[in-house]
């Protein structure tokens, strides 16, 4: 195959190579080919994955020819390479999530999200990499070393899934699952000028998913274009009876079932839980009613940020969009106008934080994963093993956890949080019953400088602060690329909708990518 | 009121994390803990008297099912994957950190009387 076949197969989104797969213009084969060859370029400096595996890639793709080429699989992923998240359990193929703690485990099964895929005949390359458990903004808490991002390798792919995000932008890959607790599909998506995509908690089974903190985390996909993301979702999303959590989106009236919640769109007619994400790419949001909540464009927001987000909002308007500002606020709370700025944040750490303490507990070096050297005892056993084997980082969220869920703080911190969280969601319940979709910055900045967020954890949790309110409220979000600031930098912006709405966010995604002009 | 951790909270929190900690990682997490709380202590801003906590988004309940078993070689892995090498017993002691005849070997978890 010539470079430039390479070339012009590389450039293909996702959707578009399973249609020349189809349509036996390319060999599952040459993709694969095609993308190890970029790897190859590439990988030495990015460092997206933490496990790659050609050999069984091949293997993958020779079966799923025999499959396409029997019209077994027609799917519209089929025969398209894509990568997983180290987070995401996979049979035979080792899951780090990114920790010492995890370094030599293979699991002995695959995640729902990663079964889904491959029964819709996607080839699964490798393992990307992750801040250690999930915890993180910027890719730099790995115990297998950062990853860089493929606009300028002097800056961060943003965390915690950057290894997908980067992967996706260098075209190491056509497309990235990642996990988001708190924006860890989003902002990464938002750094790499990706498509990234969070959908209604429950949709996506969490089975095989290491947990962080559990109340919060979706699997969610990282892409070129909304269409591919649209697809991928309706791949993976299943109700599955192996997650307590998950969701019968396609048998239930979600408006009975879920109360306000399922409330949504009526005008647009998508009041019931149907996951034919695909069929929303319409380019129509002519009377859809948009809201800009005023304290997303306060302190804290970088000006050139400020003003390409405002720009998307003022072509959504010519299009035909109702754009209005409003303020998140609920009823009850005094002079606070804004519920959300203030609160939202350090609510988010503690429940994230408690949860995570507790999930976190089965790493123990008894049945899997590493076991200290020398230790007298069960207990120097497992206070040993989980010091040596976990990262700053996540020793930190765990101390945390602990404490706010001890007896004499519990109430005064982790109770708090709910409750806070409570009221986060009156906002955004009240939000929804006048506008179909909030449109604001997915972060505050475009990528940092590798590192520079590390030293000052505070500020790190603080770049989370628009991503992490469709984790408290579970609503779905998608992060698109709307330009690049002065240092060529991509800028992205956050679409949310109400819970079961994805269809509603979709279209106002999709059309908003069809009328912006290539950002590269 | 800034918070300050003594070392007895530390202690305390290493006891429940389960973690031993180094001088200077007790000095940094103290540090950090105080600087967290301090900033948590804003949701005290709030009026939440009467607000029920939230913990899940949707009003779901328990999910039950019958306790029932199966031979998880036989669930194995799905079809579009490759076939399981090896049972999954043996998947899963090879990821233990010590096995000793099949099955996985742990230290004293009881003193036995008399030793």
């Amino acid at each position: 195959m010539s470079m430039t076949e390479q070339t012009e197969i590389l450039n293909l989104t996702a959707v578009e190579l399973s249609s020349k797969i189809k349509a036996k213009e390319i060999a599952v084969k040459e993709a694969v080919e095609a993308v190890f060859s970029e790897v190859d370029k590439r990988e030495k400096d990015l460092h997206c994955y933490i496990t790659l595996d050609k050999e069984a890639a091949l293997q993958q793709a020779e079966q799923i020819q025999a499959k396409i080429n029997a019209r077994e699989l027609n799917g519209p992923l089929a025969g398209v390479p894509a990568a997983v998240k180290d987070n995401l359990c996979t049979a035979d193929m080792r899951t780090t999530c990114a920790s010492r703690m995890l370094d030599h485990f293979v699991p002995s099964y695959s995640s729902e999200a990663v079964l889904n895929l491959q029964r819709a005949g996607v080839v699964i390359l490798g393992k990307t990499n992750m801040d250690e458990f999930a915890m993180g903004s910027t890719t730099e808490t790995s115990a297998y070393g950062i990853t860089r991002n493929p606009w300028n390798t002097e800056h961060v792919p943003g965390g915690s899934s950057g290894g997908s995000a980067a992967a996706v932008a260098a075209k190491e890959c056509y497309f990235a699952l990642g996990s988001d607790t708190g924006g860890s599909v989003r902002q990464p998506a938002s750094y790499c000028g990706v498509v990234g995509m969070k959908p209604t908690y429950g949709t996506v089974s969490r089975y095989g998913l290491v947990a962080y903190a559990s109340s919060f985390d979706q699997i969610g996909p990282i892409a070129g274009n909304v269409t591919d993301c649209a697809a991928i979702l309706e791949t993976i999303t299943s109700h599955d009876k192996k997650d307590s959590t998950s969701i019968d989106r396609q048998s239930i009236h979600l408006s009975d079932a879920y109360g306000s919640a399922g409330r949504g769109n009526i005008d647009k007619g998508n009041t019931d839980g149907r996951t034919d994400f695909t069929s929303a790419l319409i380019e129509d949001v002519n009377g859809i009613r948009i809201g800009i909540p005023k304290s997303f464009f306060t302190e804290g927001l970088n000006n050139e940020v400020k003003e390409t987000v405002l720009a998307v909002a003022e072509k959504l308007r010519q299009a035909g969009a109702v754009v209005e500002e409003f303020d998140l606020t609920c009823a009850g709370q005094g002079d606070i106008r804004d519920i959300y700025t203030e609160y939202a944040v350090p609510a988010y750490y503690t429940i994230a934080c408690a949860e995570a303490s507790s999930n976190l507990e089965r790493f123990d070096g008894i049945k899997y994963g590493y076991r200290t050297a020398d230790y007298d005892g069960l207990h120097s056993l497992y206070k040993k093993t989980r010091s040596e084997g976990f990262g700053a980082e996540v020793k930190r969220r765990i101390m945390l956890g602990s404490f706010v869920l001890s007896s004499g703080y519990y109430d005064a911190y982790y109770l708090k949080a709910l409750k806070t969280k409570a009221l986060i969601k009156r906002a955004f319940d009240e939000a929804f019953t006048r506008y179909d979709i909030i449109l604001g910055p997915t972060a505050p900045t475009t990528a940092p400088k590798l590192g520079e967020s590390l030293t000052e954890p505070l500020k790190m949790y603080l770049s989370d602060i628009y991503t992490i309110g469709a984790n408290l409220a579970g609503l779905p979000a998608i992060s698109v690329p709307c330009g690049t600031d002065s240092k060529g930098l991509p800028i992205g912006m956050q679409l949310m909708a109400d819970c079961f709405q994805e269809k509603t966010l979709i279209q106002a995604a999709y059309t908003y990518e069809q009328l912006r002009s290539s950002i590269r | 009121m800034p918070h300050t951790i003594t070392d007895e909270i530390i202690e305390y929190i290493g006891i429940l994390a389960k973690l031993e900690l180094s001088d200077t990682e007790k000095a940094q997490a103290k540090k950090d803990i105080a600087t967290m709380l301090d900033y948590i202590d804003r949701l005290n801003e709030l009026d939440t008297e009467d607000i029920e906590p939230l913990s899940h988004i949707f009003p779901v309940t328990n999910v039950f099912r019958e306790d029932t078993h199966a031979d998880s070689d036989a669930i194995g892995t799905d079809g579009s994957g490759t076939a399981a090498k090896e049972s999954v017993r043996e998947q899963m002691l090879r990821n233990a950190p010590t096995v000793e005849s099949g099955m996985l070997k742990v230290p004293n978890t009881v003193e036995q009387e008399g030793t």
